[in-house]
């Protein structure tokens, strides 16, 4: 289990296995006083993936979530209010932040650079965006486009965006686009095979993408659009997790809804746990409907009051949008001159 | 220093225009009271707010004449009549919801979000609920039930304004007229009523307000003239009204102290658990009667639910009351702060281990970090007295029996709540929690259609939805 090399990291905290026992169903070694301790951390995590029975009992074992207690939680994070120095530094480490998008059957070449060349340079002095996000097949295109920018290239692949295809297909589409010069890899999950509850054929899958990734940073799309319930939202997560994501994704923005505030505070409570279990940290990345600074902001305050400090970065934090950029450059004018400028004054792409 | 610090995003105190001093509300004008006046102040910064007039027992007798001349007028009008006023009382609070929010928490020290979000929208929705049934009292069961006449009404400051509303808008739907004494640390909002009621045409003498300390509220209580007492408070004070009370007619509502058991078992939702059980304590500043203040979790989740639960309070935010992402406000007076530190003291003295987040406190007005004991037994004072302030006492179980027990081994019984994805055990637990008002996977929600009151030492009585009504009938 390549991917699970974690699970022995010295200075993990001591207590993480009484959660992840607990969930797996697992018997303790042994109990010292009040301290629990876990003679063979490897072990129970490798156990977590070892059978199609064991990952299935171990998923449903993580605590429920309560829909209306997560919506309740996500609304009343929504009516923080973030203003003057705090919205500039908020502005700016959104904009940091996106993944500017194009997945459109009309996408071309010309499009794709045009996209780079803002996602490089904004407008203004606004900081340059994560990453731009495009099919495998335009990836050449933007890798020379930014040429050493500093931006990713990021490409989605499986079959995106139904992920209905064979694994031998999906593994060569992601081949392709790593060899092509992609940095990240955004892929769909077999949302039928996970709603069938066959977990482990979901969790073979992105082992397999994974391992065709390389040194390429992987992108879980959960689509939880589809997965519709909240607990599979944090089954989901904590599949794509196990399996050796460094990112979990909302959407792919084809589905509606997308990136609603509860399911990206429930994938933030996934990562947070995770890396309290596990020692090992997991990106979030919500996408699609994403399309105000208001919103993005909104996302903020889940990541700051949710998962903390340590995922306000943009290598941990991302916004998956195409729209978002142009509201957020107009807002940052708006708050540097005190006035709005019309739309023409930014630009298209 | 965090990533992302919150600038300061106070609500404008433009919105209000508190004058320097204020006196009684009776038979629709406001009058000079004979009583030393008294100050009210920010508990947030203890600045003076405005001097308020103390109705003396004179005063009162004024008021409750005014109240039964009008009793004549008001009862007799047809519900459909009383129930335009009471809608229109409704909106003007809507119209007025900023002032009243912002007021709110200027003499009261809760949270502008709390306020705004919580309080002024149930006040305005009360009033709106109980104007509906002022028509309707005939199928609601009360058919040919005559209103029982002046009601006096006396309330505490933990709610100012949402208490007002359970008080007076069934009295009023019911067809009684109303002498009401709000809090001596919160009298603002109720003054703010008063000029609504004006601006609403309300006829004289229906909702007459006397300001004043515990003297005030023992001559409202015990004027021979008043059919009618209704009270929340605290336990001690119910029993001496209950004692005041006694050998007269008068009807009598008592809704009094609380300590409340929040259950989380093994199998809830972890997360939505901890919102709930800070919610249930942390709600302004715990100044709650229902407060879940003894959390009593499954002793095999003990340690994961403590330790998301500190995680969580750590993020809570003490401040400014009138700061928009204020979670925790001011504590209401220097009294109950010197309470609240005698029982934590206490707590601590008696052997639980005491724990606070990383929080500091302003310098002037009155603040208690949010604090949470473990290791706390049945037997401890912090497991038994209220506390009525952001302090929360751990305690653990192991069956759900057990659970039970613990829970309602306790002179109170005002509300419970219950966390576990198992509906069955659900109905089980409430079946046998001896509390007037059991949430599940919840904690803290307020509805005017929903009935509220306590068992035991919490009081008698209903306030709210149909049971309501019935306080202020006779039946």
């Amino acid at each position: 289990m390549p991917y699970l090399w974690y699970a022995d990291t010295p200075g993990v905290p001591r207590t993480w296995g009484t959660t992840a026992l607990r969930w797996s169903g697992l018997e303790l070694e042994a109990l010292v006083g009040d301290a629990v301790m876990v003679s063979t951390v490897t072990t129970s995590l490798t156990d977590v993936a070892s059978s199609d029975t064991a990952l299935r009992a171990f998923l449903h074992g993580l605590p429920g979530v309560d829909r209306v207690g997560a919506d309740q939680r996500a609304a009343m994070l929504g009516t923080r209010s973030i203003k003057t120095t705090a919205k500039a530094q908020a502005i700016d480490l959104a904009i940091s932040m996106v993944d500017l998008t194009t997945l459109e059957g009309a996408d071309t070449a010309g499009k794709v650079r045009a996209m780079c060349t803002k996602a490089v340079r904004p407008g203004g002095d606004a900081p340059k965006v994560a990453a731009v996000c495009v099919y495998p097949d335009l990836v050449p295109v933007a890798v020379e486009a930014l040429g050493g920018a500093g931006v990713k290239v990021a490409s989605v692949a499986t079959a995106f965006p139904s992920g209905r295809s064979s694994l031998e297909v999906k593994v060569a589409e992601t081949t392709g686009a790593v060899s092509a010069g992609a940095d990240e890899i955004d892929m769909v999950i077999d949302r039928g095979a996970f709603l069938s509850g066959r977990y482990m054929k979901v969790y073979e899958e992105i082992v397999a993408v994974k391992a065709a990734c390389g040194a390429a940073h992987l992108k879980v799309i959960l689509e939880t659009g589809e997965l519709a319930t909240y607990d599979n939202v944090r089954r989901a997560s904590w599949l794509a997790m196990l399996a050796g994501a460094d990112f979990i994704k909302t959407s792919t923005g084809k589905v509606s809804p997308a990136a609603t505030p509860p399911v990206t505070l429930i994938m933030l409570e996934a990562v947070r746990d995770f890396r309290d279990a596990t020692g090992r940290q997991v990106g979030v990345k919500p996408a699609g409907g994403i399309r105000t600074t208001k919103d993005a902001i909104k996302n903020l305050v889940l990541v700051n009051e949710t998962a903390g400090d340590d995922w306000l970065t943009p290598e941990w934090f991302r916004l998956g949008a195409s729209s978002l950029l142009n509201d957020l450059l107009m807002q940052r004018q708006k708050l540097a001159t005190g006035r709005y400028a019309g739309p023409d004054y930014f630009t298209l792409d | 220093m965090a990533i992302f610090e919150y600038a300061p995003a106070p609500e404008s105190r433009d919105v209000v225009d508190i004058k320097p001093s204020y006196g009684l509300f009776i038979n629709g004008e406001f009058a000079d009271g004979s009583g030393t006046p008294f100050k009210t102040v920010n508990p947030a910064t203890e600045e003076q707010l405005a001097e308020v007039a103390t109705a003396t027992s004179d005063d009162v007798d004024r008021a409750v004449q005014a109240a039964r001349k009008a009793f004549g007028v008001w009862s007799a009008l047809p519900g459909a009549e009383r129930a335009k006023y009471l809608f229109r009382i409704a909106r003007i609070i809507q119209e007025r919801a900023r002032e009243l929010a912002v007021l709110e928490s200027l003499d009261n020290g809760k949270p502008i979000r709390e306020s705004r979000d919580v309080d002024v929208p149930l006040v305005a929705a009360h009033f709106f609920y109980y104007a509906g049934w002022a028509d309707k009292l005939a199928y609601a069961g009360f058919g040919g039930a005559r209103p029982l006449g002046v009601a006096g009404q006396v309330i505490p400051w933990n709610f100012p304004l949402l208490m007002l509303a359970w008080k007076i808008a069934p009295a009023l739907a019911c067809g009684n007229t109303v002498v009401l004494k709000p809090a001596e640390t919160t009298p603002l909002t109720a003054l703010a009523f008063a000029d609504i009621c004006r601006q609403a045409d309300l006829p004289p003498g229906v909702v007459n307000i006397v300001t004043g300390a515990g003297e005030t509220g023992a001559a409202v209580v015990g004027h021979p003239d008043v059919n009618k007492v209704a009270f929340t408070g605290s336990t001690e004070v119910g029993r001496t009204i209950a004692r005041a009370v006694a050998g007269t007619d008068k009807k009598l509502t008592l809704e009094l102290g609380g300590k409340a058991a929040n259950i989380v078992f093994e199998d809830a939702a972890v997360d939505q658990a901890v919102e709930g059980i800070v919610n249930g304590i942390f709600f302004n500043q715990g100044h709650v009667c229902c407060a879940g203040s003894r959390l009593l979790v499954q002793e095999s989740v003990h340690e994961e639910v403590l330790e998301s639960l500190r995680r969580r309070l750590s993020t809570l935010r003490l401040g400014d009351p009138l700061d928009k992402n204020t979670d925790i406000g001011a504590i209401n007076s220097a009294e109950q702060l010197a309470k609240i530190r005698s029982l934590s003291d206490l707590g601590e003295s008696e052997g639980a281990q005491r724990w606070s987040p990383a929080c500091e406190l302003p310098d002037k007005g009155f603040w208690f970090p949010p604090t949470v004991f473990t290791g706390v037994a049945q037997s401890h004072s912090i497991a038994r007295d209220e506390i009525f302030g952001p302090v929360l006492s751990v305690l653990t179980f192991r069956t759900p029996a057990e659970a039970v027990e613990k829970a309602n081994n306790t002179p109170y019984g005002l509300s419970a709540g219950i966390w576990t994805e198992k509906g069955s055990r659900i109905l089980w637990m409430a079946d046998r929690l001896r509390a007037g008002v059991v949430w599940a996977n919840t904690f803290n929600k307020f509805d005017p259609a929903s009935p509220f009151g306590g068992y035991k030492e919490s009081g008698y009585g209903r306030e709210g939805g149909l049971h309501g009504l019935e306080a202020y009938l006779d039946v």
